[in-house]
């Protein structure tokens, strides 16, 4: 065991932490330094003072954009693979498919916020719904690229046997499409949340993005602040949770790239 | 000896964007039941295209392709294959990419779960002939690419096929593992007795392992000439420095050199 060795290691570890207090810590200064109007930019102490104070209608409002988060992230995922292996199973379909999803991807859902309050009326659905639309593009097409890339050797090693398609898609295709699957996971958790945050600051009556505009409307600048800062944790909670579930769920894949790499 | 594998005048063209591409044309070739047969010939002449069409992976444009006097219209549900690279699944240990073909092909898919283990010990006694004993509980990331290749071969040996289709399976090796490789898969044949077609650039390898030595022509590819090889079995590494094995070497190479003049 090397000392120096461990201390960087540990300096490494520590990092995140040191650059996050920094970042608060310089905040402050400018705040106090330039004597900014804590009604442009209020400094961090009292940006917690107000987290503190609003804890409750911060957590109630935080806990609704999680469930509708995590609700329309449900649904993207199981979409989102069921697609993905159609797509990836006949390349008529990709074909065919590909042109529509990205044209429905490059709609800005905010557009889209106004058509689903008509249809559902203000409240959860619509950010339900947002958060959906917007985070299953990317497991869509990461499942389909795992099947597409697909070593054409492997196939014919198989199909010589006799296998079906069915087959190589149990023994191969869907195998190899986890690790791409989980690495989509982590960056359709952040568009979910962006999904139900912005619908909720169109048309809603709870959650973060409500609680902000509410918040906003009322001048309590702290508060909005309190909020901005609730939408970070959030949102760093829940992609380190599947950036962890990735690490976890396909070790071998980091291996076998790292072997190859070597 | 009856021919177990018939290919009769047959001509293929690759249908592209940029336009055909005839890649044989004409190649007539047969192979007895039980007979160790060579491919050589230049780079891109449809060697490859010539083990899809014997498998059935891709039917032929003009002529006929007939494997054990039955015509092929179709993967054939039988053969063994292996390319130059290994291809293993990396999610599965070294046993269980041996046993892949298994639970694909006829009749052992039925059987599989049932017999599990007697499967394993095959898998097992497989591996300890090509000196991997001990490995089937390892990764592929955990082996080098001798091992890999090794391992490859037994997945296509596995089922006991009675055609066994290799594509320079040696190709990426370093000469010392290529040549003990040379004599694992000697000693296999002599043991198991299937018919080979192997496709190769080294004429050494060629020669050393089979009875007959097929030259095709530069693209569009056929067979301009069959040498029987005839040096006495068992062969030993040894007699890749006696003179009748290296007139054959210097026959095969100024054949080889003729047809990329022409
Ligand atoms: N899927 C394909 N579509 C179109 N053309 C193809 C396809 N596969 C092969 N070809 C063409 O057919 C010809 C023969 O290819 P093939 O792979 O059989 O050659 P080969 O003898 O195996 O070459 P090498 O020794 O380099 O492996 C080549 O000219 C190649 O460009
Ligand atoms: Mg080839």
């Amino acid at each position: 065991m090397n000392k120096s060795a461990d201390r960087s290691e540990m300096l490494e570890r520590l990092s995140p932490l040191l650059f996050t207090a920094g970042m608060f810590l310089l905040w402050e200064a400018v705040c106090r330094l330039f004597k900014v109007d804590p009604f442009i930019l209020p400094a961090p102490s009292e940006v917690f003072a107000a987290m503190v104070q609003y804890w409750r209608p911060v957590l109630r409002h935080s806990y609704v954009t999680l469930w509708t988060t995590m609700a329309g992230f449900a649904i993207a995922v199981a979409f989102g693979i069921v697609l993905g292996l159609i797509v990836g199973w006949s390349r008529v379909i990709y074909r065919g498919l590909y042109p529509v999803m990205v044209g429905f991807n490059s709609v800005p859902k905010v557009a889209v916020v106004p058509v689903l309050v008509i249809w559902f009326g203000i409240g959860e659905v619509p950010a339900i719904l947002t958060a959906f639309l917007i985070s299953f593009f990317p497991i869509v097409v990461n499942v389909a690229t795992g099947l597409a890339t697909m070593e054409p050797e492997l196939e014919d090693v198989l199909r010589a046997l006799g296998a079906r398609k069915m087959d190589i898609m149990l023994k191969v295709g869907i195998p190899r499409t986890q690790p791409y699957l989980f690495a989509s996971l982590k960056v359709a958790i952040t568009l979910a949340f962006v999904g139900a945050v912005v619908s909720e600051t169109i048309a809603a009556n709870a959650g973060l993005g409500f609680l902000m505009t509410q918040a906003g409307s009322n001048f309590q600048m702290p508060l909005v602040f309190a909020g901005l800062m609730a939408l970070a944790i959030e949102g760093i909670a829940m992609y380190a949770l599947f950036a962890l579930i990735e690490k976890r769920m396909t070790r071998w894949a980091f291996r076998s790239s790292m072997s190859a790499a070597g | 000896m009856s021919a177990f594998v018939e290919i009769d005048g047959v001509s293929l063209t690759y249908r592209g964007a940029t336009g055909d591409v005839p890649a044989l044309a004409g190649t007539t070739l047969s192979v007895a039941r039980g007979e160790f047969a060579a491919v050589v010939g230049p780079s891109g002449c449809g060697k490859s295209t010539l083990m899809k069409l014997v498998t059935g992976l891709v039917p032929p444009t003009l002529g006929r392709v007939a494997l054990a006097g039955q015509a092929v219209d179709g993967p054939v549900k039988l053969a063994g294959m292996a390319f130059q690279n290994p291809s293993l699944l990396p999610w599965r240990n070294v046993r269980d990419n041996v046993l892949l073909p298994l639970e694909v092909v006829e009749p052992h898919r039925h059987r599989f779960r049932a017999e599990r283990r007697q499967y394993k010990a095959q898998a097992d006694e497989l591996l300890a002939t090509v000196g991997l004993a001990g490995f089937a509980e390892r990764f592929p990331w955990e082996l080098s690419g001798g091992m890999q290749q090794r391992v490859s071969l037994c997945r296509a040996l596995i089922h006991q096929p009675a055609l066994l289709m290799l594509d320079e399976p040696f190709a990426a090796l370093d000469a010392f593992t290529r040549e003990e490789l040379w004599c694992v898969l000697r000693d296999v044949w002599h043991k198991i007795g299937f018919t080979v077609i192997l496709v190769t650039h080294d004429l050494r390898e060629a020669t050393f392992l089979s009875d007959t030595v097929h030259v095709m022509s530069a693209r569009p590819g056929r067979i301009v000439t069959s040498r029987l090889v005839d040096l006495p079995r068992p062969r030993d590494l040894a007699i890749c420095y006696e003179p009748d094995f290296t007139a054959i070497v210097h026959e095969l190479r100024s054949r080889i050199a003729e047809v990329r003049q022409a």
